[in-house]
C-alpha cells in the first residue's frame, strides 16, 4: 500500500529527530502561585532535565507514604535547554493528583518527572525547521498550557512567522497566562490574540458570551488559503468539534495537529 | 529513584489487579489522536491485507459476512487510562488471515487520515485481535476510530489503530507514526513499555 499522506505524516514527526529522549527525573518545586481560580503554576527544577521542545509533556508521579504511586500526564508551557520546568494544573472537580497540585503543593516538595514526551504536538521556530507557514493556536480552556509554550517559543526566537492564537476560555477570570499572553501581543514578532467567554465576558465586550461558532472560528483563524499550521488542544468535544469545522473549511488535515484532554 | 512527596496521600488502597502499573481507572472513553477525525462512509469502506504474493481485500458488506466474534476485554492507553470490562463485536485477525499465506512476520497497520502502527504478527493472532466495529452495542463511534479499528486489546491502545484500512506485511519491524513520535516499539501495559 503506497500511501502518500502517510509518509508525508511521517516526515513530519521525524523532523524533530533532535527531541532529547524521555526519562525519569527528580523534581523539586521551585514555586506555585495560583493562575485562576481553579488553576494553579508550577515551577519545577528538575534534576537532568535535557530541556524540552515547545508543546511537549510530562509525566508527573506523586508516591504516598505507603508506597501507593499515581501518575499523570501535563503539557509543559515552558520550552528551550532549561532545567526549570513550568507547568500549569488545572483542577479536575472528582481529580485523583490535579487537587495536590493545585491546592497542596508548596515550594520545597518533591516529585518525579519523566519526559520530555511526544515529539508531533511540538513547535519549532522557522530558523531550525526552514518552514516559514504561518501558525494558528486554537484553545480550549487549560489547553491553552503547551500552545502558550510555542507563542513564548516563538517570541523568544524573534520568528517572523505570523502567529495566532484564538483562545475560548470561561469567563476573564480563567484566562491562564493573561499578562504574558498580552505582552506577547506587543513584541517585534507579534502574538495575535483572539479571546472568546461562553460564560461571562468583560464589561463593554463587543459580544455576548456563548460557545464559539463556525462563523465566529471563520472569522478569528488565519484562512485556508494561506495554509496555516493548526495546533488544536482542550476537551475532546472541543477539538472535535473544531477539527471538523476547521477541515470544512479547507484546511488540509494534514496541517492539523491535534491534542485532547481527558480522564482524570 | 523513588521518593514519598509530602502531603500526598492518594485516593484508592482497592487497586484492581486487573490494572497495569501506572494506570487509572476510568468510566468515560478518552480520545488520543494526533489531528482530524476522518470521514469514513461504510459503502467507501475497504480492508486490505497485503503480502509478498499479493492483495486480500473486503468491502464492508463481504466484511460483515465474515463471522463475528463478541470480545469482552480490559484496555489501556499509554496517558494512564484503563478500562475494564469493555464490550467489542468484529472480526477476529484469525478468520481474516485464514487464507493468507506470507512468510513476512511484521505487520504495519493503516488507517484512514493515514496514520500507521507496528505489531508483530504472532502479536495479532491467535484469539488476540480483532477489527472491531461496535462497541458497547452500537456502531463505533467516528472520534473513537469507527467504522472500524484495530482492537489488541494487550498491547497499550495506540496499537488498536482507529480508521484502519489495511495491514502490510513486513520482513522486519519497522516504526509507525506514534513510535517514531516517541512511543514505544512494542507496547506492552504490563512491562509499562510506553516510550522509547
Amino acid at each position: 500500500m503506497s500511501d502518500a499522506t502517510t509518509s508525508q505524516v511521517m516526515a513530519l514527526g521525524a523532523a524533530l529527530e533532535s527531541v532529547p529522549r524521555s526519562g525519569w527525573h527528580g523534581a523539586t518545586v521551585a514555586a506555585v502561585h495560583r493562575e485562576t481560580p481553579n488553576a494553579s503554576r508550577l515551577e519545577l527544577d528538575v534534576d537532568g532535565w535535557p530541556g524540552n521542545a515547545a508543546g511537549q509533556h510530562l509525566d508527573v508521579r506523586l508516591t504516598a507514604p505507603d508506597g501507593y504511586t499515581a501518575t499523570r500526564s501535563y503539557s509543559i508551557a515552558s520550552s528551550g535547554s532549561s532545567t526549570r520546568v513550568v507547568l500549569a494544573v488545572d483542577k479536575l472537580p472528582d481529580g485523583e493528583v490535579s487537587p495536590y497540585l493545585v491546592d497542596e503543593v508548596r515550594a520545597g516538595d518533591m516529585l518525579e518527572v519523566h519526559g520530555p514526551l511526544g515529539a508531533f504536538f511540538v513547535w519549532a521556530p522557522a530558523g531550525q525547521t526552514g518552514d516559514h507557514r504561518p501558525v494558528q493556536l486554537i484553545a480550549g480552556g487549560s489547553g491553552v498550557v503547551p500552545l502558550f509554550a510555542m507563542a513564548q517559543a516563538h517570541a523568544d526566537a524573534d520568528d517572523s512567522t505570523p502567529f495566532r492564537l484564538l483562545y475560548s476560555v470561561r469567563t476573564p477570570d480563567d484566562v491562564y497566562f493573561s499578562d504574558e499572553l498580552r505582552g506577547l501581543a506587543d513584541t517585534s514578532a507579534p502574538l495575535r490574540l483572539d479571546l472568546v467567554y461562553t460564560r461571562r465576558t468583560p464589561e463593554g465586550w463587543p459580544t455576548a458570551a456563548g460557545r464559539i461558532t463556525r462563523e465566529a472560528l471563520e472569522a478569528a483563524v488565519i484562512p485556508a488559503a494561506d495554509r496555516p499550521r493548526v495546533y488544536v488542544c482542550g476537551s475532546t468535544g472541543f477539538v472535535e468539534l473544531v477539527a471538523d469545522w476547521l477541515v470544512g473549511l479547507g484546511h488540509d488535515p494534514r496541517s492539523i495537529r491535534t491534542e485532547r484532554y481527558g480522564g482524570t | 529513584m523513588s521518593f514519598i512527596t509530602r502531603g500526598f496521600s492518594g485516593r484508592s488502597r482497592d487497586r484492581d489487579d486487573r490494572l497495569p502499573p501506572g494506570q487509572t481507572l476510568v468510566s468515560d472513553f478518552p480520545v488520543l489522536s494526533a489531528g482530524p477525525t476522518p470521514e469514513v462512509e461504510t459503502e467507501d469502506w475497504e480492508f486490505t491485507i497485503r503480502t509478498e504474493s499479493g492483495v486480500h481485500r473486503w468491502n464492508w458488506d463481504e466484511f460483515m459476512a465474515l463471522k463475528i466474534d463478541d470480545v469482552d476485554t480490559d484496555i489501556h492507553c499509554v496517558t494512564h487510562w484503563s478500562k475494564l470490562g469493555t464490550r467489542w463485536r468484529g472480526v477476529s485477525l484469525d478468520t481474516l488471515f485464514e487464507n493468507v499465506e506470507t512468510e513476512q512476520d511484521y505487520v504495519m497497520a493503516h488507517s484512514y487520515g493515514g496514520y500507521t502502527t507496528n505489531v508483530p504478527l504472532d502479536e495479532l493472532l491467535d484469539g488476540k485481535s480483532w477489527v472491531a466495529f461496535e462497541f458497547d452495542g452500537e456502531p463505533l463511534d467516528p472520534e473513537h476510530g469507527g467504522p472500524a479499528r484495530l482492537l489488541v486489546p494487550h498491547l497499550y491502545f495506540w496499537k488498536s489503530a482507529k480508521w484502519v484500512r489495511g495491514l502490510v506485511m513486513m520482513d522486519q519491524d519497522e516504526p509507525g507514526f506514534w513510535e517514531q513520535n516517541g512511543y514505544h516499539i512494542h507496547g506492552d501495559p504490563w512491562k509499562e513499555e510506553r516510550y522509547w
